[in-house]
Formats: C-alpha cells, structure tokens, sequence
C-alpha cells in the first residue's frame, strides 16, 4: 500500500452525556518482523506500534500495538460526550512518522 | 445445538461426542445487508446446466464475525483498496500523459455495471479478457504505461475499484459473443479435471462437498463474485487468478501462470455458475 491512510467514523451530533461509538481503520502493513523475503532476508519489522485518541486534549483511549497484530489495524470503543469539541486520533509508526485524523462533534 | 442441527448431525452419522466439533455443515441463513441499507442477493436459483438449484455467495460459510465485516463498509480493510484504486483512477501514468479519468472520467458512472460482465469476450484479441487484462492493454496502447506485474498492489486496488462500481448488480457472462462457448467448455472440463497427487478436481470440493469442512475450513460452493477478496489469512486483496493458482496448489499439482488460456477458461466456467449473485466486491472472506 501506499502512504498509510486513516479512516475515522464518529457521529457529527450527540446529546450531552451520550455514549457514542467511534471506529478507525488505517491501512498498514503491519509487517512483522518475522518473516523473510524470497533470499532469505529478514524484512525489517514496521508496523504501528501505538494508537491513542484525545476528546478536547484530554484522553479517551490509547494502546500499545505488537507485531501480532493484522494488517489494516481496527479499533471500535466507545467515548461519553459532555461537550461539543474534537476528537484527535494519532496512530505511530516504527519508523517515526505519525499519522493523523480530527473529527467535530456537536454536542447538545 | 438446537433441534435443527441436531438432526442434521443425525443425519450425517455423527455421534453424540462429535458434538464439539464442527458439526453444522450447511451454509448459514442470513441476509447480507451492507450497513443496514443496502441488500445483497447471496442466494439466487441457479441457471439451468448448474448442478445446483441455488447458486450460494461463499459469504454464508463464513463464521458470523466474518460476515459481519462485510456487513460494515466502514470495518471492511477491503473498502481502504476501493479508497487506493481511486487514487489511481485519477493519477496520470504513462507517456500519453493520461490517467483513467482522462477517458472514462467519473467512474461511478462509466464503470457502472462493467465489473458484473466481466469476463467478456475480446475479439482483437480472440480470447476472452477479465479486468486486469483488459486495464493492462488500454495501460499500454491508451496510457503508453508498463502493464502491471500480475497481483501488483496497484493492479489489485485498480480492479477492485472498478469491480466495486457494480457492487450489487447481478453477475452476468455473456456466452453467446465469439467464441465465449468453446471457453466455458473448456473452462468447464478444468473444472472436473482431476489434478495433483491429491487427485481432486474443483468439483471434488465445491461441488461434492460445499457445506463439508475441509479441516477448519467450511467449504463454499466457490462462488467468485466477491473477487478480489479481502482475505483475513492474507490480509491483503486476493485476485481470482491468485486464488485459482492457491486452490490448485492445495491440491499439490503444478499450477497454471496467472492469465493463462486455461486459467481464462477456468475463469469463465466458474463465474457463468454464479450467475445472478450480486457483486460483492471487496467481499471478505478467512
């Protein structure tokens, strides 16, 4: 795949106090570290290795990722909303780069 | 276990032990709704020379975590190649300076109903073309760009792309142009032809044993209108001729190159018996 790419599904509206439930997909590789290539080589190990996502600077969810884990990482959990404000998802890469993705919500 | 599996485990001989294992054999009776709006017709009456009376998208097999991936286009992985082959749609490759767009612009509607038809026959060429080749002929001849490598990652995310501009829309070959009948006839005696020290034919498994477990794996009627798949064991894209190739393999024979007239053939045989299934690309599959 080319550059990785996030995607992210959050409601635009929600009543103050609301449980919403948030999704996130990135294209990634996830590539292990563990397998070789047709020489014998190792394939040097890259994949995200941390995930967290910020409501208004204050966080609501965050991990660790290892090399178990697919390609195309997914994650699904839920966040209680008492204020309109945004939702900041950071996904890392081994190699340093750092991808990003906001989402608005309106809280009523 | 409720009273309908136990009577099947009955009828399959199985003991009351066997209860542990994988005794539900027969494919699971749901209905594929794409984000709770869109309908998928996984089930449609078999044309007539299929023996079957219902042809069964490989998407009833599947376990019910799978089928509900399929059922979200936001947690399909395949949905984030249909995203990549759009890129390339638009991107500008080759000398002639063109991309996709150039010519079939917004494709959505030029591509609308094209993947359901395909493969189809070619006539310049005198055999029949299936996506990748025909996007590697207008590469070279309209693009003035190098064909892709079989299974490239851009050749995957292309098809799907266009592929995916039928989602929906009914699987239709169409027989009767040139010489689509000598192919299927070919494509036909593939598919009963014994290979491999395994000895199996296609039939051997889709045909005698859909429903059967072949040790973990809950065999389908090898239905292909969900091509290319996203496969959960590859994570990635699986192009047909991929999976044709790996089917192949299993059976421990030598395997066809990718486009040969044989895997051609075996391509039209095999998506004519899923005729009225809807397109589910990227469907997902283990």
């Amino acid at each position: 795949m080319a550059e990785p790419k996030p995607r992210v599904k959050v409601p635009k509206t929600a009543s103050k106090g609301d449980v919403v439930t948030i999704k996130t997909l990135i294209s990634h590789e996830m590539e292990s570290g563990q397998r070789k290539d047709k020489e014998g080589n190792v394939i040097p190990r890259k994949i995200i290795n941390k995930f967290t996502c910020t409501f208004n600077d204050k966080e609501v969810f965050s991990c660790d990722l290892d090399p178990a884990v697919a390609a195309n990482p997914y994650f699904e959990f839920n966040a209680k909303v008492d204020e309109s404000g945004t939702f900041v998802f950071t996904w890392v890469d081994d190699d340093g780069s750092v991808y990003t993705s906001e989402s608005e919500i309106e809280v009523n | 276990m409720d009273i309908r599996k136990l009577g099947l485990a009955a009828a399959l001989g199985l003991t009351a032990g066997m209860a542990f294992g994988p005794a539900q054999s027969d494919p699971v009776d749901d209905t594929l709704v794409i984000d709770g709006e869109t309908e998928i017709t996984t089930r449609a009456k078999a044309v007539e020379g299929v023996p079957f009376d219902e042809v069964i998208s490989g998407w009833h097999y599947r376990t019910d975590e799978t089928r509900e991936v399929e059922a979200d286009s936001f947690a399909n992985p395949g949905m984030l190649y249909v995203e990549r082959g759009e890129e390339i749609w638009n991107t500008v490759d080759g000398a002639a300076g063109k991309s996709c767009a150039s010519c079939h612009d917004n494709a959505a509607e030029s591509m609308r109903g094209v993947g359901a038809e395909y493969p189809k026959w070619n006539a310049a060429a005198g055999k029949p073309y299936n996506l990748e080749l025909f996007i590697n002929d207008h590469r070279v001849e309209k693009m003035q760009a190098e064909p892709y490598k079989f299974d490239a990652a851009d050749q995957k995310a292309l098809v799907t792309f266009v592929k995916h501009q039928s989602f929906g829309m009914p699987v239709k070959v169409d027989l009767e142009a040139g010489d689509m009948k000598a192919w299927w006839e070919q494509g036909k005696e593939r598919y009963y032809t014994r290979t491999g020290q395994l000895n199996m034919s296609c039939a051997t498994c889709h045909e005698d044993n859909n429903g059967n477990y072949i040790r973990a794996d809950h065999l389908s009627q090898g239905n292909v209108n969900g091509f290319p798949t996203y496969r959960l064991k590859q994570s990635n894209m699986v192009s047909l001729h991929n999976r044709f190739r790996g089917c192949i393999r299993d059976t421990r024979a030598t395997y066809p190159a990718a486009f040969s007239d044989d895997l051609m053939a075996l391509e039209v045989y095999v998506t004519w018996r899923g005729t009225g299934l809807s397109v589910e690309t990227p469907a997902v599959r283990q």
